[in-house]
């Protein structure tokens, strides 16, 4: 079995606001081994970005503030280091892909500028070889005659060109890590498809682990290894992906999974959502976070907050039954 | 899904060659001139430099020595097409000789307030909290004087002398850029490609410099223009009260000055001067509106 790459235990990201400390991480723990593709699942608010930006230290502080916890990558842990070394990790050992491709590059800077930033930045190249690993990068990516569109600005790219220039600045220092956080969200379908299987590809190539976050199963379903499922900050069931999709455990991820539209059933019934909405993250309810939504919550679900355990090996789950 | 495929066609082909070949500042240029009002401003802006220039070369007599107290507040003429002011010297030839003066206080003060209001402004919206308070406070209080009154003060305090209008024109504008320093920072900041910046490993300073600034440079720039246009006529005011350059230089505002005993018996003596420099304040400030338009990123396509 391959070891960590990243273990985060007992996490906690808090928001000091003034209407009260909002807890919107509070105790996640999971692990991602050496080249594997580890999927956070959960609806808007469940805590998945914070949690990923937790592990760059880019929490805007105030009011966001790391509160607990450990953040271990590759042996170290990454909550001790100082922001000198932090910074020499991010974009080097761990880079992040944003949701949006239209916003998350320079508008006043080049694609090659950008893309030679990052290289300079961690690797003692000069700037022809910069700008010569730049456009092996955009090769790589897929973009065509990577010389000339170095010198493109990010609005002549369309929006699935301008993810790509994205990846290939997270992927130029050859990351061991690589933080997707809803890459595809954004990009229409047919893109989608291709930047999934160029994430894919390149992972492979450059032996880099990926956490993808996202709240869409079916990207999960093709491409991850693992998946942790999140539900107001909290981890509330870890599984491989065949176990999580065949035999889930955690009520909210079976309404999670009986959400997705079928096509056998369409006209026939409206889709399954799930009842009510996310708690409030400043006044969570005692008992188990899920308790006021789930059809089969009991009293104990009400009063105890359930243990996160393991059931069977690799199966984590957050829940009484 | 179509419109993505269309817009990867047609950024392949033809923007290529027309990108290659302009850049940001040629792009801005070409608006600028197709702007009836801005080429005007320009046009005024560039003669105005240009006279400043080549002042000895232009200037039919001396500005300060070749007086003739005998033809005092002559009237304009062929030989001298201005007139005579009272001391008897060429207008013509001081005003051209005070544009370098003008040109000088413009890019002096302004370049003062430049410097020290994007750096306040920049500290303050980059790092917010309690420095944003303090600097911003601080620049409340100067904005809350009439622009005037505090440069006749810091002017008074200083000494009256060309040098010290400057400064005084250079602390009274600082706030001005702060402010919008620190909004277009504040906005900016907020930017995902910022986030990105920090996610790639910048640090601080080097986001500043490479990342924010850089998209903060279109207001800055309007402002900049905008600001050599009053900075003259308010550094003309200053010279006009008497607190800023002295007899005999010629500069416009002390040239008003001198004429406005004479507003019946001459009016040559104070409208040249007086049309000077509102010609070339409406030459900044056209300027500075048409780039305006021409550097906002949103008319790139």
């Amino acid at each position: 079995m391959a070891e960590n790459l990243l273990a985060i235990e007992d996490l906690k990201t808090y928001f000091y606001t003034p209407s009260g400390v909002v807890k919107a991480v509070d105790g996640v723990s999971f692990s991602l081994k050496k080249g594997e593709t580890l999927g956070v699942v959960g609806e808007s608010g469940s805590g998945k970005s914070i949690t990923a930006m937790s592990i760059l230290q880019l929490i805007p502080s105030p009011p966001g503030k790391i509160a607990g916890g450990r953040i271990v990558f590759n042996g170290d842990n990454l909550l001790e280091k100082s922001e000198e070394e932090i910074r020499r990790i991010r974009g080097n050992d761990i880079s992040m892909i944003f949701q949006d491709p239209m916003t998350s590059l320079n508008p006043v800077l080049t694609i090659g500028e950008q893309l030679t930033e990052v290289i300079v930045l961690h690797q003692k190249l000069d700037k022809t070889a910069a700008a010569a690993r730049a456009a092996e990068m955009l090769r790589l990516v897929g973009i065509p005659e990577a010389e000339k569109r170095l010198k493109s600005y990010p609005h002549e790219f369309s929006g699935g060109m301008r993810q790509r220039a994205m990846i290939a600045i997270a992927l130029s220092c050859h990351p061991k890590l690589l933080i997707a956080d809803e890459p595809t969200t954004a990009l229409d379908v047919t893109i989608q498809a291709q930047i999934l299987e160029l994430m894919n590809d390149l992972k492979d190539k450059f032996e880099t682990s990926i956490m993808l976050i996202t709240h869409d199963l079916g990207v999960v379903a093709e491409v991850c290894d693992h998946v942790v499922v999140m539900y107001a900050g909290r981890p509330v069931e870890y599984a491989d992906v065949e176990t999580l999709f065949e035999a889930p455990l955690h009520p909210y991820t079976w309404g999670l999974l009986a959400s997705l539209p079928k096509i056998e059933e369409r006209g026939k019934q409206r889709l399954e959502a799930i009842e009510g909405t996310p708690p409030d993250l400043r006044h969570m309810p005692t008992g188990c976070a899920f308790a006021p939504r789930c059809s089969k919550a009991q009293t104990v679900c009400r009063e105890k907050q359930p243990l996160y355990r393991q059931v069977r090996e690799g199966h984590y789950v957050a829940c009484h039954y | 899904m179509s419109e993505t495929v269309l817009n990867l066609n047609d950024t392949q082909q033809p923007r290529n060659e027309t990108r290659e070949s302009k850049g940001l500042w040629a792009d801005a240029f070409n608006r600028i001139v197709r702007s009836k009002s801005s080429l005007i401003g320009l046009i005024i802006v560039a003669i105005f430099l240009l006279v400043a220039l080549v002042a000895p070369v232009i200037a039919p007599y001396d500005p300060i020595n070749d007086s003739d107290l005998v033809k005092r507040l002559e009237e304009p003429s062929g030989q001298h097409i201005m007139g005579r002011d009272s001391q008897g010297r060429d207008i013509f030839s001081r005003l051209i000789y005070g544009s370098r003066i003008s040109v000088q206080i413009g890019v002096i003060s302004v370049s003062f307030a430049l410097i020290l209001g994007v750096s306040l402004g920049a500290a303050a919206g980059y790092y917010g909290r309690w420095l944003d308070g303090i600097i911003m406070r601080a620049m409340d209080i100067l904005l809350a004087f009439p622009s005037v009154l505090l440069a006749i003060a810091i002017t008074a305090v200083l000494g009256p002398e060309l040098r010290n209008a400057m400064i005084a024109i250079g602390v009274v504008y600082t706030p001005h850029f702060a402010r919008i320093v620190r909004s277009t920072v504040l906005s900016v900041k907020a930017a995902e490609y910022i986030e990105a910046a920090r996610s790639i490993g910048c640090s601080d300073l080097r986001i500043i410099m490479r990342h924010v600034l850089p998209n903060c440079i279109a207001p800055i720039i309007v402002q900049t223009t905008l600001s050599v246009g009053t900075a003259i006529l308010d550094a003309a005011a200053l010279s006009f009260l008497g607190l800023g350059a002295q007899p005999p230089t010629p500069e416009w505002g002390a040239m008003l000055s001198d004429g406005r005993s004479y507003i019946q018996k001459a009016p040559h003596v104070m409208i040249f001067p007086g049309m000077a420099i509102m010609f070339v304040v409406l030459g900044f400030n056209l300027l500075g509106d048409g780039l305006r338009d021409a550097l906002d990123p949103r008319l790139k396509q």
